[in-house]
């Protein structure tokens, strides 16, 4: 137990590291007029190094977590998550190692913390392995895939930093919408932290009893206040609010309540800040992205695809095939999560090769980033939860 | 074709685009471009030169990038939509009507459309196997169009360039040397740093050339031959006999052939299924078990090896013991290049039932007799003379059709027994029809057989896999990891440096990725030896923030 709070303790420490090494990339960028006198601003290299600092305790977290269970901690949705935030951080270290911007910084951290917020509101005890996943192609296919995935992702921050300078937010335009549209995205997620804290902290509990899929007897707990009830529900726990609406057998009403509970607090924030505000929440951010260098910011997103895919293609589909085919039995089996990391590698196929010969660079490059993290996105969120094949962890 | 000759002298074939030796523009469109593509050297290929035959028009539908993106991408979106519902694999019924009710059951219109469009059985339907023939293709032809040519015109380029190519890079300077050093200095000292950073130097006619990782060049085609030689493993899988894929269930104690490995046979000695208890899971994971229940700690077969004799008559069964093992999940068996995976289960097979006849009246008991499952016996004799003849056994039944009770499989889920009872009392017999929980007379009997207990053992269900492609598939995993590595972390740079018609110095610079790193080595050779600025064409941020800096 001691391990386990460490741990615990360990993670907070990073939380909040990333928080404030944020502000200090947030100061470089500010009191700078272009990236050439950010880069060398102090503000810059004291924000690296709590961003060091914090990456060494998250990085401690892991370990700790993983002695105290025995086993790598990337087997539940918490874990997975969490450690996808840790990593992303990782690897917007190698690329400011490489090329020294504090702007890519200052809009990677917020996505790590977004990340590691989201992971914390899923159950996060630990648990024991079950028979699939104990083997040590677990650390070794999860923690490439994780890594590949967070430097591709790197390309996304950076070219949100591209679109956030070369969008012209005054006027309404397809890329405006689309480009609110990722921060719309973006608060949703934050919408989901906020609700499921809010009534974890109430301690909000509903049991029920349902029919599932299989036409079988089944147990659900719902930690919001159900608006959709599970097939043919009955409520066992007294006084909790009646769904409103039954769902049909294939539909998990669980996950649906939660999301739609998500998407009410995520509408009403952002309707309270552009109330606030008075313009697309993207103008917001856009004045710490405009002195960012373009060329810089195209080039980091190439380069960042270009170190990704092969980290990628080793762990998500390399390393996955030798350890299905130890498991499984087969080396590819058609599974939804095998089936979207061939989406994601391709898609990158398709993101390189538009790049080398149509010349598919700068802002095009940049929405393909975007879409790119979208699919990982996918992938970790909605895989696990709406389709769950073998790999769900849910 | 005829070929054209530049105003240097060299004869280059038909459809260059930069002159192979001296890189003067051959064609309009360079000479017109401010910054020339230099994509392939500007080099002949075959999908740009010929377009008349129809053979001509297949080769440059297939070598076209935008063709191939196209193809990935429809790859990509069929991938996606078969993952909108299961698969037809994952659906756990049998038949064409019963997949056509399960999908209609659960998704309604949905589902019935997606059955009717086969989508429900995406990934072996013709269409995506079609794809992926054409993505195999398109990569085969796009790489040879281009890597023969880009490997003739690297391998002849020459050092000194015509100042029409230097004009047109990306990256060019031109002046004075910015350090106290006069021209002949400053080559001397760019060649010495050019070499400190590794590069190899060429000079020719007061020129440099200095290259860096030309290897890199060659990455894309080494990945795309590893991807040709694990999409051939594939192929290959369709022919027969390249792969085993067969399933067994075994019980516990039982000896079976091993399907799919003709010389093997193996024994099941036990099975084994293992949950976390509190007790050992302690602190640590108690909290997760609370709020789960419980989870599967272990599944195993503990299974002896049995090898058929060599020197036997066929047809004989004599056999030698290879070894013991403990199949478990993600640790299969593995012989003889095969391997067998323990896939499944099912728990409390019933494996012998024990019964006892007895007068109904009295309730006195002749005895009891064990029926094994597998293999009932005709007679079990009893005390006093009395005797028991089992006359029908149905392993599964499942009601009486057209009179006869009837087993819906061999597998003893629900067994039922036809007895004759035979007793000093009633020597002509009486029958009875015994199932589980129920007993059938014809006409009121005097004795009757009572179910006393019941054995039951374990099943494994074990999958055995023979690949011999898995050697295939693997090499080009390992060839297309080399290949992608190799065209993504090293980049191709060259610097140009000569002299002007005024002898000033000229400077240009090309790469085919990463810029930034070739502009770093670029002002450290500045720094070092004074050549002039350079400006980055495509920069265009570079020049404000330059601007800026000076007001
Ligand atoms: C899933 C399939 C494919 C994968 C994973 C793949 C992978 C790659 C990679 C990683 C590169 C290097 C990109 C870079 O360095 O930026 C590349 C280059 C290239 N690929 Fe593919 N490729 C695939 C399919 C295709 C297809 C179908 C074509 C057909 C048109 C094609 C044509 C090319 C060409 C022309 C290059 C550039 C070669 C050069 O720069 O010399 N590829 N490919």
């Amino acid at each position: 137990m001691e391990l386990a709070s460490l741990s615990a303790n360990l993670l907070l420490v990073s939380f909040i590291a990333y928080l404030v090494a944020t502000l200090f990339f947030g100061g470089a960028v500010k009191k700078a007029s272009s990236e050439t006198t950010y880069k060398k601003s102090h503000w810059g290299l004291i924000g690296i190094i709590i961003t060091v600092i914090g990456f060494l305790t998250n990085v401690g977290y892991f370990i700790t977590r993983w002695m105290a269970s025995g086993h790598i901690p990337l087997s539940n949705m918490f874990e997975f998550t969490a450690a996808f935030g840790m990593m992303l951080v990782g690897a917007f270290i190698l690329l400011f190692y490489l090329y020294r911007t504090p702007s890519l910084g200052l809009f990677a951290l917020p996505i790590a913390i977004i990340m590691i917020s989201y992971a914390s509101m899923f159950p996060k005890e630990i648990t024991p392995l079950i028979p699939a996943l104990k083997s040590h192609w677990l650390a070794i296919h999860v923690i490439t895939t994780v890594i590949g995935e967070a430097i591709l992702v790197i390309s996304a921050v950076a070219g949100l930093v591209y679109l956030l300078k070369h969008v012209d937010l005054t006027k309404p335009s397809k890329q405006r919408f689309w480009l609110e549209a990722v921060m719309v995205a973006l608060i949703l997620v934050v919408g989901f932290v906020v609700s499921s804290t809010t009534f974890k902290l109430t301690g909000y509990e509903a049991h029920f009893t349902y029919v599932d899929k299989n036409e079988k007897p089944a147990k659900i707990e719902y930690n919001y206040p159900p608006l959709f009830g599970m097939n043919g529900y009955e409520a066992q726990t007294e006084g909790v609010m009646e769904p409103v609406f039954e769902m049909p057998a294939i539909v998990n009403a669980k996950t649906l309540t939660t999301f739609v509970w998500s998407v009410a607090t995520g509408i009403v924030l952002y309707i309270l800040l552009r109330l606030i505000i008075r313009r697309p929440v993207a103008t917001l951010l856009q004045p710490f992205a405009k002195k960012a260098n373009s060329q810089l910011m195209d080039e980091i997103g190439y380069r960042s695809v270009l170190i990704g895919f092969p980290v990628f293609t080793l762990g998500a589909l390399i390393f996955a095939m030798i350890w299905a085919h130890e498991a499984w039995s087969r080396f590819w089996g058609w599974d939804p999560k095998e089936v979207w990391a061939l989406i994601t590698w391709l898609f990158y196929a398709a993101f390189l090769h538009l790049r080398l010969s149509k010349g598919w660079e700068g802002e095009k490059s940049a929405w393909l980033a975007v879409i790119g993290f979208i699919i990982i996105m996918f992938n970790l969120i909605a895989v696990n939860l709406i389709i769950a094949g073998l790999h769900s962890y849910a | 074709m005829s070929k054209i000759k530049c105003q240097c002298g060299h004869e280059n074939p038909f459809g260059t685009v930069l002159c192979e030796a001296c890189g003067r523009p051959m064609t309009e469109e360079a000479k017109n471009s401010e910054v020339v593509d230099m994509r392939y050297e500007g080099s002949a290929r075959r999908s740009q030169t010929y377009k008349r035959s129809v053979i001509d028009k297949i080769w440059n539908f297939f070598s076209s990038v935008k063709i191939g993106v196209a193809i990935i991408v429809a790859v990509l979106a069929t991938s996606a939509i078969g993952t909108l519902f299961p698969q037809k694999f994952y659906v756990p019924v049998n038949s064409e009507a019963e997949y056509l009710a399960y999908y209609e059951r659960l998704y309604g219109i949905f589902g019935t459309l997606y059955y009717k469009l086969g989508f429900y059985d995406m990934y072996n339907s013709w269409w995506f196997k079609i794809l992926i023939g054409m993505l195999g293709t398109s990569i085969i032809i796009a790489s040879i169009d281009r890597v023969v040519p880009l490997y003739k015109s690297l391998k002849k380029q020459r050092t000194k360039r015509h100042m029409s190519f230097m004009k047109r890079q990306r990256i060019f300077g031109e002046g004075v040397p910015q350090q106290d050093v006069d021209v002949e200095g400053a080559f001397a000292k760019a060649e010495e740093e050019l070499r400190k950073l590794r590069y190899n130097v060429k000079k020719e006619d007061g020129a440099i050339l200095a290259e860096k990782n030309r290897f890199s060049r060659w990455g894309p085609y080494v990945n795309h031959t590893g991807l040709i030689i694990f999409l051939f493993g594939v192929l290959l899988r369709g022919i027969p006999g390249f792969y085993v894929d067969e399933t067994m269930w075994i019980r516990e104690g039982e000896l079976r052939s091993i399907p799919g490995a003709p010389e093997y046979y193996l024994k099941s000695n036990d099975f084994i299924m293992e949950m976390y208890t509190k007790e050992e899971a302690d602190e640590v994971f108690g909290e997760a078990l609370d709020r789960v229940g419980s989870i599967v700690k272990n599944y195993q077969t503990d299974v002896t090896l049995y090898k058929k004799k060599e020197d036997v008559l066929p047809g004989s069964t004599d056999m030698e013991f290879v070894k013991d093992y403990s199949i478990i999940v993600n640790k299969p068996l593995k012989f003889d290049g095969y391997n067998v995976f323990q896939m499944d289960y099912r728990l409390n097979e019933l494996k012998s039932m024990t019964m006892q006849l007895i007068e109904k009246e009295s309730g006195k008991s002749f005895g009891e007799f064990t029926i094994d499952l597998d293999d009932p016996k005709g007679v079990y004799d009893l005390n006093e003379g009395a005797r028991v003849n089992l006359i029908g056994y149905y392993a599964d039944y499942d009601g009486v059709e057209n009179g006869e009770p009837v087993s819906k499989s061999p597998i003893p889920n629900n067994p039922a027994f036809i007895f004759d009872m035979i007793t000093p009392e009633k020597p002509q017999g009486e029958k009875s029809f015994v199932a589980i929980r129920q007993t059938l007379e014809t006409e009121e009997n005097a004795y009757q057989v009572k179910f006393v207990s019941a054995e039951t053992r374990d099943i494994s269900g074990l999958t055995i896999r023979k690949d011999k492609t898995l050697y295939i598939l693997l090499i080009g995993g390992i060839i297309f990891m080399i290949g992608v590595i190799q065209g993504s972390y090293w980049n191709h740079r060259r610097i140009w440096i000569q002299k002007n018609e005024q002898g000033q110095l000229v400077v240009a610079a090309h790469t085919n990725k990463n810029w930034f790193s070739l502009k770093k080595d670029l002002d450290k050779v500045q720094d070092y030896s004074g050549l002039p600025t350079y400006v980055d064409r495509q920069d265009t941020d570079a020049t404000s923030e330059q601007e800026e800096g000076e007001k």
